[in-house]
């Protein structure tokens, strides 16, 4: 029974050695260079005698998942941060963290000296060259389980902290085994990969390319802004294989692409995160007729994906694709107010069981034991589920549908957002009395609404210091004074009509 | 020029649009906001903007918008 992802990759190297396995415009790594690399460093780093998380402080390339790879080889798990995180938010994952160790490029040293940072820096160049212990490797291999931890992501958390996810080897197993037969990847699969290397969304391709000995470009972030490029991009390598965000997709198609390009070998399109307008997807499924679409759900909580549902049929402009049914070896159950399972078409809170179901939260016990609890139908064992805080039914083919969500949390270009944290950043910024946050689901816009002497310029500029770039708000407006309930509150509901209509 | 000057400072108000020409060069603009833009302008202008009018050259800055709509109203 496999248990250690880096059983992938020890596959791989025996049977496609010298296959590309991770490419960009700068550098292209085979599966024995993604090896040699991973277990070098893992050797350098198994001297230092770590039992904890080692942040991977790089950008998006081949070389940041060979870091990522060696830090398990060293037995120890991975946190990937980015230069595109802002300086703050970096700094409140690092105390989150408390990092005792983190490998980077020489240009993040500035950055980390600046927030105090006073644990061990490798660059990764120096590290990358280090003698392989083959018998020091083996021994940590031995002693390891499935259950222990192989990454911390972090997703955004309404209090203004984020809160860190930690996955295990076995949770990510079973995802990417479970995704791999949905998706019916193979040695021939030939990835576009779209998400940050910082999201969980990115296993998709990171694990089944070292599973399948597939392939994965890395494209270019640019690339998502010219709709052209980015499919030449696509027939220029011949990726046949795109697990992407749905403003990634609407992007090409609502820009008017394919009425000069087809992504021509893409056989197999995967999709999640965000409702997929109707409109745009009769124009992917005009360009592709003999492509498979397959919409994905899952919460970062459960590792990746925890449902899917193949378009088999056709929708109406109004619908919204199902999210259809759960992963193998997953079981969803829709819970009422009541916590019964619900009845009849009757909504309920989607609520996740499974070894796919991750760890909890990082350093966070408590909120941990609110979203990962006992399950309240079985009084008799210990059984975690997840409560997701999405609510859904089901349809009347039976299939499993989004409905909504319990709280202020999101989905924007692909990311989940809680419209708490931002306030939290805009209520920091000097000069500003009060501030809420909206999200207008039409337009898809985040809008920032405020009082006080801070000039919209100044509240922009504040923002993009504190918050992830895909989180700063698209709309900033600057009032006069906030329209109150009779019982004191912010009146959200009026300031929504107001500046969500047209 | 005005109109477009005023789309891409609703976008973005800490941006001195008169005078930068790196908007795509230093990631000023996103994604997001190339969408945005695209269907503002062509509602603003009762224009249609293909794909291959979309190129870092055409959005590296407010005059390049101006120009690429000017060429698209004709």
């Amino acid at each position: 029974m496999q248990k250690n992802v880096l059983e992938y990759l020890e596959g791989a190297v025996g049977s496609k050695a010298q296959k590309p396995a991770y490419v960009d415009n700068q550098t292209s790594l085979s599966f024995q260079d993604v090896y040699q690399r991973s277990r070098s460093i893992g050797t350098f780093l198994s001297k230092k005698h770590y039992k904890e998380p080692i942040v991977v402080f790089m950008g998006k390339s081949p070389r940041t998942i060979t870091a990522f790879y060696g830090v398990l080889y060293s037995g120890n798990y991975y946190v990937p941060i980015d230069g595109e995180m802002p300086y703050h938010r970096i700094e409140l994952i690092f105390k989150n963290l408390n990092p005792r160790a983190v490998i980077c490029h020489g240009e993040q040293i500035k950055t980390l000296r600046d927030f105090s940072y006073d644990g061990e820096i490798y660059i990764y160049e120096d590290i990358i060259n280090s003698e392989i212990n083959e018998e020091k490797l083996d021994e940590i291999r031995e002693r390891q389980i499935d259950t222990d931890p192989i990454y911390i992501v972090f997703t955004s958390g309404s209090t203004g902290m984020p809160k860190g996810v930690v996955a295990s080897h076995k949770s990510v197993i079973d995802y990417v085994d479970n995704l791999s037969d949905i998706l019916a990847f193979s040695e021939d699969t030939v990835f576009g990969n779209q998400t940050p290397l910082y999201v969980d969304a990115s296993l998709k391709e990171l694990y089944p390319t070292l599973k399948f000995a597939a392939t994965t470009y890395l494209i270019p972030k640019e690339l998502f802004m010219f709709p052209l490029q980015l499919v030449e991009y696509l027939n220029e390598h011949k990726i046949n294989t795109i697990c992407w965000v749905v403003s990634a997709l609407t992007m090409i198609s609502s820009l008017g692409a394919f009425d000069k390009e087809i992504p021509k070998y893409i056989h197999t399109v995967a999709f999640g995160s965000e409702v997929f307008p109707i409109k745009q997807f009769r124009l992917w499924k005009e360009a592709l007729p003999n492509a498979r679409f397959v919409n994905l759900y899952g919460p970062t909580e459960a590792t990746g994906m925890s449902c899917y549902y193949e378009v088999n049929r056709s929708f109406e402009l109004d619908e919204a694709i199902p999210i259809g049914r759960p992963f193998n070896n997953t079981d969803v159950m829709l819970l009422n107010g009541d916590n019964q399972l619900v009845t009849d078409g009757e909504e309920g809170e989607i609520c996740i069981r499974g070894t796919s179901l991750t760890l909890g939260y990082y350093n966070d016990l408590e909120r941990t034991r609110d979203s990962f609890v006992q399950n309240p139908l079985n009084p008799h064992y210990p059984e975690t589920i997840y409560r997701t805080g999405d609510i859904g039914k089901y349809n009347e083919y039976g299939e499993l549908v989004f409905v909504s969500r319990k709280d202020n949390q999101i989905k924007h270009m692909g990311h989940r957002i809680e419209l708490g944290e931002i306030e939290m950043a805009a209520n920091m910024a000097p000069n500003v009395n009060y501030a809420v946050c909206l999200f207008d689901e039409n337009k898809k816009r985040i809008i920032l609404i405020y009082t006080g002497e801070a000039t919209t310029a100044e509240m922009a500029e504040f923002l993009k210091g504190k918050l992830p770039r895909f989180m700063v708000p698209n709309r900033i407006r600057k009032i006069d004074s906030m329209p109150f309930t009779t019982n004191g509150k912010v009146n959200r509901n009026l300031l929504k009509e107001e500046y969500t209509r047209r | 020029m005005d109109i477009i000057l005023e789309l891409l400072e609703d976008l973005h108000p800490e941006v001195d649009f008169e005078q930068c020409n790196t908007l795509i060069d230093d990631k000023i603009l996103d994604s997001f906001d190339i969408v945005s833009l695209v269907t503002d302008l062509s509602e603003e202008f009762d224009i249609s903007i293909a794909a291959e009018e979309l190129t870092p050259e055409n959005f590296n800055s407010a005059k390049a918008i101006y120009e690429m709509v000017e060429r698209l109203v004709d």
